[in-house]
């Protein structure tokens, strides 16, 4: 198995996404899938920041303990993690590291001067010299430059190649017979879901890790066609985003747990009025303003129970682009079809990475059309009550429709009403939807199961977690319980997955086990905990060691 | 076709409440755009909560009955997704000054074309009687029995400083007067913002202090900016001084929808095939 990784560092502000998004297309190119994530703290400028580009002939979703190469920035990277790993080949930025240790040092101030070219370009050196250190044909960097470089295309390429001839090869990677993969974010996999699940228009209030989501959709907004709008804050998104969808527009609206708190008196009241909402939710490390730039998963029974009251809602937990792109999909059609709101759990790990995708393999959910609510007969009533509880739903503007649409409890017309048995009526019809939308669930692949299917140690987790615990798996003979959607629970599945389980084993990225005590309550015993929040995503590694420490006690 | 305009629900305003002035207000306008020929169904009207918000219960058109401070982005939303529908808002002043202060300001700022009516008791009604951002130094509420021990906001004034192009003040015991507030701030394109002095029958009946200080805004000039702020000042919504009612500021400038990109509708195929190229361009 191939299985190769470069870490990229340096200070914040050096532009170590982008090289790490380039170093990542390389690869790409040479038929490898790739998994890149960067690791930053929140600050503009100066803090550490490093990106890792992990690569390999398989799909990956997690990053590992050790890499091959090491593209040190500055004397930093290079102090932090050389140590890590005392093999790996090292290039250097030679005017900023003065020991570059067994690396070979990159004079990039000098290409640049020699060049003519903008100090920007400066990465282009670092990158040159990567990829001849790692054996890679000039032919492939060209290739990426000319695709993927927006601005001083020439200059950039021009101090590549001087980089490019100033280094020599130390470890070369070979070339895999795979057709090149499309590499996305998960923010970016979440928002072309929403897109090809009918969005008409997403609404959010810049919150990290959810805040690039925003920034794809608003920067692809006139290409695929949506609205999309910053307002004052979270209540003002998620009212907006309740009102969009009042007058008929499918709309999303995007944040982190701090932005959710604020949403949830709109969460309310789109389950008592019965308002389509999608909600994307990107967890990072809590409580409070907690750690703005790294990953946890720590608000699953928040986003489960937040509100007041009882109302149905749809929770989908995606592990990678490719499921963040089909369920986000499924999610919007979800809360159309039942009238609920629909979220979409991710975390900073699944939203700021990127993964290898293959368009054509991209299989959407198949969600039927709605013929719950039946006809939309005359005199027209908003919440007319149906053996689906789903009401016929019309928009203002509707000639002859009285569209009344209500926070209190309410009549079949949206009438106030604090009648006992209308009550009961009304909260049962509203209920009634979460057993139509249970049906509809069990016939998806609601549940994972991965690793070695039928072995009788399981791994159970949720997310982006799922990654990692897959790799384990697979390397220990242990079987993966993977619950997706996890609201309504599908308990079906969930059971059939766990057959044969003697010891279940809960994997999660937060300090109380918040899935365990979910299936808990669904019946099923969990027998040990890996936990993990320190911000940092499991790499493999730690996984491992972990899981079998618990095994061996 | 004309429609009944109040719906069968019970009403339950106290006896005297000028929320009675407001809806037969309302109710008229309504009545009169359907003789215009202007169909009722792009009409929306979207409360907040307290004892204003019934009103949604009571006119039978499209309405949105939200949540308390919450009329604002609900109907930002209407209208970005839906330019052509006419939206009214029907706001408390716990609603409008309190709550949703935030919203307000930014419809302001934004100039979105809306119209907020602000059924302004300045009293907690629902919640039987507790001061607003708008009741005078010194009253005496069920949370401040003491008295309160700050200064009233200025409606007019905050609007001005925050960009809305139609500003005026009504009264509920003014009806003649309040309609065709109301109804040229429904025409004007932007925000319309109207603070109508509400009586609260049972709560902070004013109408004695009112009806001795009220005077309509003649040969006042609602495009100077400078004497509506004057205008504004006059009184304070504290002090004593004489309380003018009419449309201190008004100004056309282009409203948010005006400068807020259009969306295109994309068909779904074509959109598929968009998706699918941004996949393709990131290979």
């Amino acid at each position: 198995m191939r299985d190769i990784s470069v870490l990229v560092g340096g200070k914040a502000g050096d532009g170590i996404n982008s090289a790490g998004a380039v170093v990542a297309w390389l690869f790409s190119r040479l038929g490898y899938f790739v998994f890149v994530a960067t690791d930053y703290p929140s600050l503009i400028r100066g803090g550490h920041n490093f990106t890792m580009v992990r690569a390999a002939d398989h799909p990956v979703g997690a990053y590992s303990d050790r890499f091959d190469y090491l593209v040190a920035l500055n004397q930093e990277t290079l102090d932090l993690h050389a140590p890590q790993c005392p093999d790996c080949t090292i290039v250097a930025n030679g005017d900023l590291v003065k020991n570059p240790g067994t690396g070979q040092t990159v004079p990039v101030g000098e290409i640049v001067k020699v060049e003519s070219a903008p100090p920007v370009t400066g990465n282009s050196a670092m990158i040159g010299a990567f990829a001849k250190a790692a054996g890679i044909p000039w032919e492939t960097v060209e290739e990426v430059f000319r695709q993927h470089m927006p601005k001083a295309l020439d200059e950039n390429i021009r101090v590549a190649r001087r980089a490019y001839g100033a280094i020599k090869t130390v470890r070369t990677v070979p070339v895999q017979k795979k057709t090149p993969c499309s590499l996305v974010t998960g923010n970016e996999a979440i928002g072309l879901g929403l897109a090809s699940g009918g969005l008409d228009a997403y609404i959010a209030y810049p919150m990290t890790p959810s805040s690039t989501l925003l920034h794809y959709l608003a920067g692809n907004a006139e290409k695929l066609g949506v609205t999309v709008f910053h307002p004052e804050n979270e209540i003002a998104v998620i009212l907006a985003g309740l009102g969009s969808a009042v007058a008929g527009a499918k709309t999303a609206v995007g944040t982190s747990g701090g932005g959710f708190c604020l949403m949830t008196e709109g969460l309310s009241f789109a389950g008592m009025a019965e308002i389509p909402i999608a909600i994307v939710v990107s967890q990072r490390t809590g409580p409070s303003t907690g750690l703005p730039t790294y990953t946890g998963q720590a608000d699953l029974r928040f986003v489960l129970h937040a509100g007041q009251g009882e109302f149905p809602r749809f929770v989908v937990a995606p592990a990678d682009a490719g499921e963040a792109f089909v369920w986000s999909d499924a999610a919007l059609r979800f809360a159309w079809k039942y009238q609920v709101p629909a979220i979409v759990l991710s975390d900073k790990s699944l939203s700021e990475s990127t993964y290898s995708i293959r368009y054509d393999e991209l299989a959407l959910l198949p969600v039927g059309e709605s013929g719950l609510a039946g006809n939309n007969e005359a005199p027209y009533r908003r919440y007319r009550d149906t053996s689906s509880g789903v009401s016929p739903l019309a928009f203002p503007g509707t000639a002859g429709a009285i569209v009344k649409t209500n926070s209190y409890a309410h009549d079949e017309d949206g009438i106030t009403t604090e009648d006992a048995a209308l009550v009961v009526t009304m909260a049962d019809k509203r209920m009634r939807k979460e057993q139509a939308l249970t049906k509809e669930l069990d016939q998806l692949p609601c549940v994972s199961i991965g690793g070695k299917k039928d072995a009788p140690v399981a791994l159970l987790c949720w997310g982006s977690v799922g990654n990692a615990c897959s790799e384990v798996a697979l390397e220990m003979g242990l079987r993966v319980v993977r619950p997706l959607v996890l609201s309504p629970f599908p308990d079906r599945q969930f059971t059939a997955a766990c057959a044969g389980v003697e010891r279940l084993i809960a994997v999660e990225e937060n300090a109380t086990g918040q899935l365990m005590s979910l299936v808990k309550e669904h019946g099923r015993n969990v027998d040990d905990t890996v936990l993990k929040y320190d911000g940092r995503p499991f790499t493999p590694e730690e996984l491992k060691k972990r899981v079998q420490e618990g095994l061996a006690s | 076709m004309t429609r009944n305009l109040i719906t069968p629900a019970q009403n339950t305003w106290c006896p005297g409440c000028g929320n009675f002035s407001i809806q037969h207000t309302l109710k008229g306008i309504l009545a009169g755009m359907e003789k215009e020929g202007k169909s009722l169904d792009n009409v929306v009207l979207v409360s907040g909560i307290g004892c204003h918000a019934k009103i949604a219960d009571y006119l039978n058109i499209n309405t949105v009955y939200t949540l308390h401070g919450r009329t604002i982005p609900v109907a930002t939303g209407l209208k970005l997704a839906n330019p052509d529908l006419t939206v009214i808002c029907c706001a408390g002043d716990g609603d409008a000054y309190a709550e949703g202060l935030d919203h307000l300001i930014f419809a302001a700022k934004r100039n979105i074309d809306l119209t907020m009516i602000v059924h302004n008791n300045r009293v907690y009604g629902l919640t039987t009687g507790q001061y607003t951002p708008t009741s005078p130094l010194g009253f005496k509420g069920k949370s401040t029995p003491a008295g309160t021990a700050e200064y009233p906001f200025n409606p007019l004034e905050l609007m001005l400083a925050s960009g809305a192009t139609y500003i005026a003040r009504g009264y509920t015991r003014k009806m003649p007067q309040l309609a065709p507030l109301i109804r040229q701030g429904i025409a004007h394109k932007g925000f319309a913002f109207i603070d109508v002095l509400q009586i609260c029958a049972s709560f902070f009946n004013m109408t004695e202090y009112y009806q001795s200080r009220v005077y309509d805004l003649a040969g006042h000039n609602p495009s100077d900016f400078d004497q509506a702020c004057k205008k504004a000042r006059e009184w304070d919504y504290n002090k004593d001084a004489p309380i003018a009612l009419g449309v201190f500021y008004e100004r056309t400038l282009p409203a948010f929808g005006d400068r807020f990109p259009a969306r295109q509708t994309i068909p779904p195929g074509e959109r598929t095939r968009r998706i699918r190229d941004l996949f393709l361009a990131s290979v």
